[in-house]
């Protein structure tokens, strides 16, 4: 009985991290664009600094007509925000943030986390076929070249990571990490986030929504709580990918001041890599298609490769 | 040889240009919880001082958008002195300035030989419907109270031109014989 009670547990607290955090960083999206641009975004909603406008969009998203255009392939149309968002739900299970703060902690976390991200990328890709609309058709089509160009760089850096600790398990990863791994994988680290931005077709790698472009690609024809849902999809994916970061890059719970802080310090380096993802929205112009995957093939994967290879080569030493 | 574009440049003072903006303070104007700091002359709404018209309809007619209408009446006054000449008056009947059209050209209040004119900084009198945005004499003569002071003078400029004329007028009658007793 224990057992159940522990999982039943366990999943409602990773739930309900899923339903905040995303939250937390979309009002921090909110208002440090606002301040990057020398505004102050919302102020009004909830009294203290706007800090309620998102539970305020979500109402209005929740009034919303739920419209399915007539020649767009139903079933494949109302299934796809549930195919984008639920990866990221199932990624958050398997990532620790303290030592025993996981929702299971998997002998092939690493694995796991990795194919789970790559799922999300199949409900833009079945938007946008299923919208019949060209606009969502060509956003869909970018979505597919973006993931097979970005998909390997990834897996790539996150591989000499692995291979670094010797294990797929995340919490066997923090626990090898030592300090001066922050230098020997920083390339690997570097072209992880890069390819991480990509792969949530988050800005400057935002070509599948380029709204000048394509409307808003694989997006265009939904609204209300569909359309939401892709938005907190996207949300929820800078939170896997900064918590994956933490996790693989930058030594998890480890920091200063004893193990007690150790979430602290967990939340603290999510939040931190959150706002580097914010800050590169705010900072760099869009890509273009052609510079994106030159970007990928002649920059990110070369990269990658000399990673492992240098990985490979100081594992080896030191063993 | 022209100097190579270090790589990577541009990417870093994005950054920095981003970084500086979320670290000083943001140039919105919070308008409707803070009242604006207006410069001064602004011209936000025209204010009459009735006392002052004499319905001339000089401002009506070098109007460009025509959207000054006056209508006024004459009344005579009684001689003052036994056997003296009776004097007529215009008096204002209706001063309406309709603010759908007026272009805030400022012509009405330059030309306005009486000083019956003048410009207010009010500008919250949005309306819901055109219609409404005609305001009669008695409208206009609420903002009058709202008509700050004339600018000071810039210092060691030249004294007004009324003043210079009164200080004229005495010095003359200093300078007459028999006359500052």
């Amino acid at each position: 009985m224990p057992d159940i009670v522990d999982v039943v547990l366990r999943c409602l607290v990773v739930l309900g991290a899923f339903l905040i955090l995303p939250l937390v960083v979309g009002q921090m999206e909110h208002k440090t664009m606002a301040h990057m641009q020398s505004r102050v975004g919302p102020m009004y909603a909830g009294g203290f600094h706007g800090w309620a406008q998102l539970i305020a969009d979500g109402v209005k998203f929740i009034q919303k007509e739920d419209i399915v255009p007539a020649a767009a392939d139903r079933t494949v149309f109302k299934l796809a925000p549930a195919v984008a968002l639920v990866p990221y739900l199932v990624a958050m299970v398997a990532i620790p943030l303290a030592p025993g703060i996981v929702g299971q902690d998997l002998d092939s976390g690493l694995f796991f986390v990795l194919a789970a991200m790559s799922v999300t990328v199949l409900g833009l890709l079945m938007g946008g076929l299923a919208s019949a609309n060209k606009y969502s058709l060509l956003g869909g089509m970018r979505v597919a070249a973006q993931l097979m160009s970005y998909e390997l760089p990834f897996v790539l850096s996150a591989a000499s990571v692995a291979m670094a600790a010797g294990t797929l398990s995340l919490t066997g990863i923090v626990e090898a990490w030592q300090p001066w791994w922050l230098l020997w994988q920083l390339p690997g680290a570097v072209v992880f986030f890069v390819a991480g931005l990509a792969e949530l077709q988050r800005p400057p790698f935002d070509m599948p929504l380029a709204d000048s472009e394509l409307v808003m690609g694989p997006l265009t024809e939904y609204g209300g709580m569909r359309f939401a849902m892709f938005l907190l999809a996207e949300y929820a994916g800078i939170v896997v990918l900064a918590a994956l970061t933490t996790v693989l890059f930058l030594g998890g719970w480890h920091g200063p001041f004893g193990d007690q802080f150790g979430l602290l310090w967990s939340l603290l380096k999510i939040g931190f890599v959150s706002f580097l993802v914010i800050w590169a929205r705010v900072a760099y112009p869009r890509l273009r298609e052609d510079q994106l995957n030159a970007f990928a093939w002649k920059a990110l994967v070369p990269i990658a490769l000399a990673q492992l290879a240098l990985t490979t080569v100081v594992a080896v030493m030191i063993a | 040889m022209s100097a190579r574009p270090i790589f990577g440049k541009g990417l870093f003072q994005g950054l920095i240009v981003t970084w500086r903006n979320l670290t000083s303070r943001s140039v919105t104007r919070h308008y409707p919880d803070v009242k604006p700091e207006l410069p001064p002359r602004s011209r936000g709404v025209i204010a009459l001082q009735e006392e002052n018209c004499t319905s001339c309809m000089l401002c009506a007619r070098e109007c460009p958008a025509w959207c000054i209408t006056i209508n006024s009446h004459k009344e005579t006054i009684p001689p003052e002195i036994e056997g003296g000449r009776e004097r007529s008056q215009n008096v204002l009947d209706q001063f309406d300035i309709d603010f759908s059209l007026c272009m805030y050209c400022s012509i009405c209040i330059e030309v306005c030989p009486f000083d019956a004119l003048h410009w207010s900084p009010e500008f919250e009198y949005a309306e819901t419907d055109i219609a409404d945005l005609t305001h009669d004499k008695d409208r206009l003569r609420e903002w009058l109270w709202t008509v700050p002071q004339p600018q000071a003078l810039d210092p060691h400029a030249e004294k007004a031109k009324e003043l210079i004329a009164v200080e004229k007028l005495f010095q003359r009658s200093d300078d007459a014989p028999g006359g500052g007793a």
